[in-house]
């Protein structure tokens, strides 16, 4: 009976961790098959106990440029993003304008939209223009599905600012321009930060929008669907482990400084 | 700062306090919105008129393709490849269903019961978006393999009995089948489902709970009268986040998949990339479009959530 | 500060609507150098909107703003030498006490703020926070952090939008004194928001009881207390008992006045309304000004006293004095505040009392007035 009770009391809490066990699953996969030493061309069976891909992990022919590739894209992808959607957010929460209702359903609209009527539709487009597919097409389509990601987390956070800092701000003598990068900015940035780190993993993890605009070029996510095809390295493991690892341990440092910064102060 | 004071809003424009005296500051907004907007304009909107256009054309790769109304081409489509309509909606609805019903508890325990924990497991939600999705999916053909433990549980347990009579797996498999698919895709719009839910989870009074306990509610009828009611912009905005990609999806498909599971996404990726059927492939897309937005408005108003951007 | 009246607010017929809504009245109010200001009115009254006109953060629809001879009306506010204690402070949460405070100053392009920076927080006692965040400061503190970092600039006038709104009743006494302390010290001119009478009644020298978009009366604390000019201003200011009455004669510096059955005087000077015989005034007097004797006492009553008589319908007893509800044919519901010094035990709820005060206690004012305006607006402040 106690048990039972204990059960009850605990269930949600039993349910919750069941599905953030299903959602991790496949990462401890990778992570154990990323030292595997497959039999064939493909890596979905477990062999062998090898760190022989850790040691080389730009072994494979092709996959550490479309890496690089992608970071280059995504990188530029998150800046054009992230200033063009920031603008957006500021002009939307901050003035009145006509045809609000307009702009707000332009920016609603790529988020509600299926990538692959995305993909299919700019495609259409490039071919119309006559467009060469390849870099430029593939950051022209990054910057444009990132874009309303970055306006509602900016938006989001532009709006529960209090108008009164900047009233303030004026107040302290401050004109426009130094309101702007001294009060508004400041307080606007981890909206900001967080529009650009959305813009920056959709991006770099793209893959129907960039399949679709690419042309010959290859973007990581592209190897790894051409090596589905063809045959898994153990590298693609490597990578993808080694990406998980510094996302956690990045996010752990940032705690570990803000918590200190914090005590420091208090 | 818990007392609320007076707030001194004219009723008539209480945003005018924000506006900047000089009335020089008129442009400065559609100075603002100029570059994203004409970006979405060019790159959003416009490829959409190109696509309803190439959707009513005819004519072959060789001899270029001409706008001759043809809506015939809607008619084929549509009876070539309802099955596949058919799928994404059942597969993607499946998966929603799921993510719901899977994404609810971790998001009320990182909201009510994590305690300490809540960063960490965060964290831990966050941190496989950047595993690549398609090595993540990958990774389920290994979990799922034939002969593997999860198929061997499940056989043991006579549950691939049930799924098998109700045409979910076939077999002693699960890989290839629409189990496999609806798994695929349950798992990579999880964290859409609980992101959002989270949110607005995370906003509600704890001392509402206790209210509802002080008025003779058992827990679970707190959950049905309050909490439940309460999350319901976070239910939304999950179930479009995870209906609307996995609906259009082709990657799962393909993956864990087989050709008894293509679903309509993969048939305008093969009609765009290998069979360069431009005008077929536009009107499915244009179906797909259409349909999305007709279900995603019936949905907004039903559940009565306007402002979701 | 060379010029005597340098510091001097000046508003000629300043308005301010939004669509059709009218927020002020064209407005005309001076403010002298040096003094402590009160606009005190309801939610809504267009006190704080006339303040953030003076401020620049509210272009006037109609009128002029000058400060001493400069006319201000077309100066951003990072232009005005007019600094603002904003209502909840506005602290940027981004930066420490100590550059919260150094902001103008460095705005201004004064390089070496160290100095100014810690004299004005040893002045308002933080100087121990300097380098803590607003967030960790208690709200009484976030206050003297906001004073802070608009003296510091020596502004010519120092506007104060509720400042004391989010504190708590005892903290809120205790600032009061305070920013009257520092005022003197700085003798700067303030210009002070508030809804809480007694706070205006406290702290300024000078009060406007605003109304609707306009100024109702201006004066000294007590001269509006004790001599209301309007229905609003005697009811928004603590209690005022009004009755209606007819004008029945003149005598000498005195109008007799015909109400109930009785005759009640009241002195010309304190009349604001046009008395004419037979005319219609409404009499007001105070709840303390009136003195309660038990009917079978009413002998003892001082001759040429107003007096009128009636039934006590209920009381309170709270601590220093015990306020009594009293139900007369004139006014049903009299309200007298009786002092604890002797209590008569007769004076209980169904008892006959007679209230008389001093024709010199009573006033005046205009009977075309809402009897009960200002009443529900102080009672939703009070609440």
């Amino acid at each position: 009976m106690a048990f039972v009770n204990w059960l009850k009391r605990h269930l949600v809490v039993i349910a919750g961790l069941v599905t953030l066990g299903y959602l991790l699953l496949p990462n401890i996969v990778v992570t154990v098959f990323s030292f595997n030493k497959p039999k064939g061309r493909f890596n979905y069976e477990w062999q062998q106990f090898s760190t022989d891909a850790w040691r080389d992990p730009c072994g494979v022919a092709d996959m550490c440029g479309s890496l690089s590739l992608s970071l280059q894209i995504a990188v530029w992808a998150t800046v054009g993003a992230t200033v063009l959607g920031t603008m957006i957010a500021f002009a939307l929460v901050r003035y009145r304008f006509r045809a609000r209702g307009a702009v707000n359903s332009l920016i609603f609209l790529p988020m509600a939209m299926p990538e692959v009527v995305m993909a299919a539709s700019l495609l259409t487009l490039f071919l119309n223009m006559g467009a060469q597919l390849g870099f430029w097409t593939i950051l022209i389509a990054h910057i444009m599905f990132c874009l309303s990601f970055v306006v509602t987390a900016v938006k989001a956070r532009v709006m529960s600012m209090d108008p009164r800092l900047e009233q303030a701000a004026q107040d302290l003598y401050a004109g426009p321009a130094q309101t702007f990068l001294r009060v508004t900015l400041p307080i606007a940035a981890p909206g900001i930060a967080a529009g650009a780190l959305l813009a920056f993993a959709l991006s770099f993890d793209d893959f129907i929008i960039t399949n679709f605009n690419a042309g010959s070029t290859v973007t990581f996510p592209m190897f790894v669907w051409g090596s589905a095809q063809r045959g898994t390295p153990v590298q693609i493991n490597v990578i993808g482990t080694a990406m998980f690892l510094v996302a956690v341990l990045f996010v752990l440092a940032g705690m570990v400084i803000g918590n200190r910064r914090n005590r420091q102060k208090a | 700062m818990a007392t609320v004071t007076e707030v001194e809003a004219p009723p008539v424009a209480p945003k005018s306090a924000d506006k900047p005296p000089k009335k020089r500051g008129r442009l400065v907004p559609y100075w603002l919105l100029l570059p994203g907007l004409l970006w979405l304009v060019v790159f959003f909107a416009l490829p959409m008129v190109y696509q309803a256009s190439t959707s009513v054309q005819t004519g072959s790769l060789e001899e270029g393709f001409k706008v001759t109304w043809h809506f015939q081409t809607y008619w084929n489509a549509l009876s070539d490849y309802w099955p596949q309509f058919l799928r994404s909606v059942l597969y993607a609805g499946a998966a929603t269903i799921l993510c719901l019903v899977l994404g609810y508890p971790l998001a009320y325990l990182i909201a009510f019961r994590a305690g300490r924990w809540r960063n960490l497991i965060m964290i831990l939600v966050i941190a496989p978006f950047f595993t690549s999705f398609l090595i993540r999916t990958l990774a389920w053909k290994t979990i799922l393999a034939d002969g593997g433990p999860v198929v061997g549980a499940l056989n043991s347990l006579h549950v691939l009995d049930v799924t098998n009579w109700l045409g979910f797996t076939a077999g002693d498999r699960v890989l290839a089948t629409p189990l496999a698919v609806v798994c695929g895709l349950t798992y990579n719009f999880l964290p859409f489902m609980v992101l959002p839910l989270y949110t607005s989870l995370e906003r509600i009074d704890g001392r509402l709970h206790e209210a509802a306990g002080d008025l003779y509610a058992r827990p679970i009828t707190t959950f049905r009268k309050v909490t439940f009611p309460l999350s319901m912009p976070g239910v939304v905005s999950g179930t479009l986040l995870t209906f609307i990609p996995a609906s259009g999806d082709y990657v799962n498909a393909d993956l864990l998949g087989s050709t008894d599971t293509r679903m309509v996404g993969n048939v305008i990726q093969t009609q765009f990339l290998r069979i360069l059927d431009y005008p077929t492939a536009a009107a499915l897309s244009f179906i797909l479009m259409a349909a999305i937005l007709i279900m995603v408005t019936l949905y907004i108003r039903k559940s009565g959530t306007e402002d979701l951007v | 500060m060379t010029n005597e009246n340098s510091g001097d607010v000046r508003l000629s017929g300043i308005s301010k609507t939004y669509g059709s809504f009218t927020a002020v009245h064209p407005l005309d109010l001076t403010v002298p150098q040096g003094s402590f200001f009160a606009l005190l009115g309801a939610s809504g009254c267009g006190k704080t909107t006339t303040l953030r006109m003076i401020a620049g953060l509210e272009e006037p629809t109609s009128g002029v703003v000058s400060l001493g001879d400069q006319d201000v009306t077309n100066l951003p506010p990072y232009k005005r030498p007019v600094n603002t204690v904003f209502q909840s402070y506005a602290l940027f949460p981004h930066l420490d006490i100590f550059e919260n405070v150094a902001f103008g100053l460095r705005r201004r392009g004064i390089k070496s703020v160290k100095k100014q920076v810690e004299d004005m927080l040893d002045l308002v006692q933080l100087g121990e926070q300097a380098r803590k965040k607003p967030h960790q400061l208690s709200g009484g503190q976030q206050q003297r952090v906001a004073v802070a970092r608009a003296l510091i600039n020596h502004p010519k006038v120092l506007l104060l939008d509720e400042p004391l709104g989010a504190l708590d009743l005892k903290l809120r006494r205790q600032m009061q004194l305070e920013l009257k302390r520092i005022q003197t010290e700085v003798g700067i001119t303030f210009i002070h928001v508030t809804h809480d009478q007694e706070e205006a009644m406290t702290m300024a020298d000078t009060v406007a009881v605003m109304n609707a978009g306009r100024v109702e009366q201006l004066g000294a604390p007590a001269d509006l207390y004790e001599n209301p000019n309007t229905t609003f201003v005697a009811n928004f200011l603590g209690t005022s008992n009004l009755i209606e009455a007819e004008v029945d004669s003149r005598s000498g510096d005195d109008i007799v006045l015909k109400a109930g059955g009785g005759k009640l005087v009241l002195p010309v000077a304190r009349c604001s309304a046009p008395a004419t015989t037979g005319g219609k005034v409404l009499v007001g007097v105070r709840p303390e000004k009136i003195s309660l004797t038990h009917a079978d006492d009413a002998g003892e009553i001082p001759a040429g006293r107003n007096r009128i008589t009636g039934k006590i319908a209920d009381s309170s007893f709270i601590g220093v004095s015990t306020q009594y509800v009293i139900d007369s044919a004139v006014c049903p519901e009299f309200e007298v505040y009786a002092q604890n010094i002797d209590r008569d035990s007769r004076l209980v709820p169904g008892a006959d009392v007679v209230l008389h005060w001093s024709p010199a206690h009573t006033f005046g004012l205009d009977a075309a007035q809402d009897i009960d305006a200002g009443v529900e607006t102080a009672e939703e402040e009070a609440a």
